[in-house]
């Protein structure tokens, strides 16, 4: 219990807060890493769910490789692209995009392989083209679980975000990683705490926004 | 190629002590997971609590969680078994929910009719309720053994022996083979497991096969 209080101690330190390696900065930085590797897999994997969901071909491959992706360390795709292509920022937003796509894209599909069929056959037989289907119906309706997808991928970004230090990024691993090399288990624990609040936060306002589609959703 | 021949041995041990600290986490996360899932499925209010707990869990990051055990628990700082039980912690995290939901798909008529045909709410459970939930829980198992399998690697930040220390090393000494070489060996690693289980699972409920 004794390391908490000097962790607690360590955050409140006002020697730590300030400046480009100070706690604001680099919770920031932390959080903008998080929010650009969401998005960035966001980019590849809603359009590529959507496309499964929709024509319900190639479910099988999406699945097996999402498993695969699921077995790919995180470290160790952090530190082959930190080889190949030098440290920075670029190694550690591969692994971490690799690591939210396998959720977001579950999510995508998911939602709209979980509509009633009847729903979907209803609209085609209304007139609807297929891209109408897609984006009045299906996205609507598979709102919900998508935001699931995406708020998995966030918990799980925001925890390993902290791997990014090690290839010389910055975020609230820095803190971890020099509180590591110098023993300083308070430093470690500190930033530790840190990552839970800021993932606390992000769970907040998924939750929010969980709340808000769903009211949408039966209010229509 | 040439490093993965030369360094056979070392593949080959860090592999072993790769699975010694994966295979009690993630049997030690089902055997846990299944009372506190039925737990969960029990009560209003338990449920909301343990699933929320076991969403926060996983938020916390693996790295200072394996730092912090060794304080906590009172062994050494590379001690296997702080790397265990911080798996273990991981692997709950997911399969409680998985549990839950397992537990909850067995329909409330078959319950009650194993009930009516004398069965004790102990042998119901074992002999009704858990085969039915099998499917679930298999599938919540496999999650849990592919990702414990590759969290693995993250404690040989810690110095701890596993294929992780193929990326440390590799890393250090830029060996780029070493490192693909570490990534390859885990995710051929959790596809093995992982095709145990399903063969497992085809044995223990072979009903599950018939029905497909």
């Amino acid at each position: 219990m004794n390391y908490f209080s000097q962790a607690i101690a360590w955050i409140a330190d006002p020697a730590n807060a300030s400046g480009p390696n100070g706690v604001w900065a680099r919770s920031w930085e932390h959080l903008w890493y998080t929010i650009l590797a969401v998005v960035l897999a966001s980019v590849i994997a809603i359009p590529l769910g959507y496309l499964v969901g929709h024509t319900g071909r190639g479910r099988g491959l999406v699945v097996a490789s999402s498993g695969a992706a699921r077995a790919l360390p995180t470290l160790g795709v952090v530190t082959l692209v930190g080889l190949v292509l030098g440290v920075g920022l670029i190694a550690p937003m591969v692994a971490l995009v690799l690591l939210a796509v396998p959720s977001v894209l579950a999510g995508a599909y998911a939602g709209i392989e979980a509509i009633d069929p009847r729903t979907v056959d209803a609209a085609r037989a209304m007139g609807m083209s297929e891209w109408q289907i897609l984006t009045r119906v299906e996205m609507p309706l598979g709102l919900p679980l998508l935001i699931g997808g995406l708020r998995s991928a966030t918990l799980q970004v925001v925890a390993t975000a902290t791997l990014a230090a090690y290839v010389g990024a910055g975020g609230l691993g820095r803190f971890l990683f020099l509180g590591l090399k110098t023993q300083d288990y308070p430093q470690m624990l500190a930033a530790a705490l840190l990552v839970v609040v800021l993932a606390l936060i992000l769970e907040g306002v998924f939750e929010i926004s969980e709340r808000v589609t769903a009211r949408r959703l039966h209010t229509h | 190629m040439t490093w993965v021949l030369n360094n056979l041995e070392l593949i080959g041990s860090r592999t072993l002590s790769h699975l010694l600290l994966a295979i009690p986490a993630i049997v030690a996360s089902f055997v846990l997971a299944l009372p506190l899932g039925w737990v969960a499925n029990r009560y209003r209010w338990s449920r909301a609590t343990l699933l929320t707990a076991a969403g926060l869990l996983y938020a916390i990051p693996s790295l200072p969680l394996f730092v912090v055990l060794p304080s906590v628990l009172g062994f050494g700082v590379r001690d296997r078994i702080n790397v265990i039980v911080a798996l273990t912690l991981y692997g709950l995290a997911l399969m409680v929910r998985s549990a839950a939901d397992a537990l909850a798909s067995v329909g409330m008529p078959v319950v009650l009719s194993s009930t009516a045909l004398g069965y004790s709410a102990a042998g119901r459970f074992f002999a009704v309720e858990l085969p039915l939930a099998g499917p679930v829980l298999l599938a919540g198992l496999r999650v849990v053994s592919v990702s414990t399998i590759s969290l693995v690697t993250v404690s040989s930040l810690l110095g701890v022996d596993n294929l992780g220390l193929l990326f440390v090393d590799g890393f250090q000494r830029g060996i780029i083979a070493e490192v693909l070489t570490g990534i390859m060996a885990t995710v051929a690693l959790a596809l093995i497991v992982d095709g145990l289980l399903v063969l497992a699972g085809r044995a223990l409920m072979p009903w599950t096969k018939a029905r497909r």
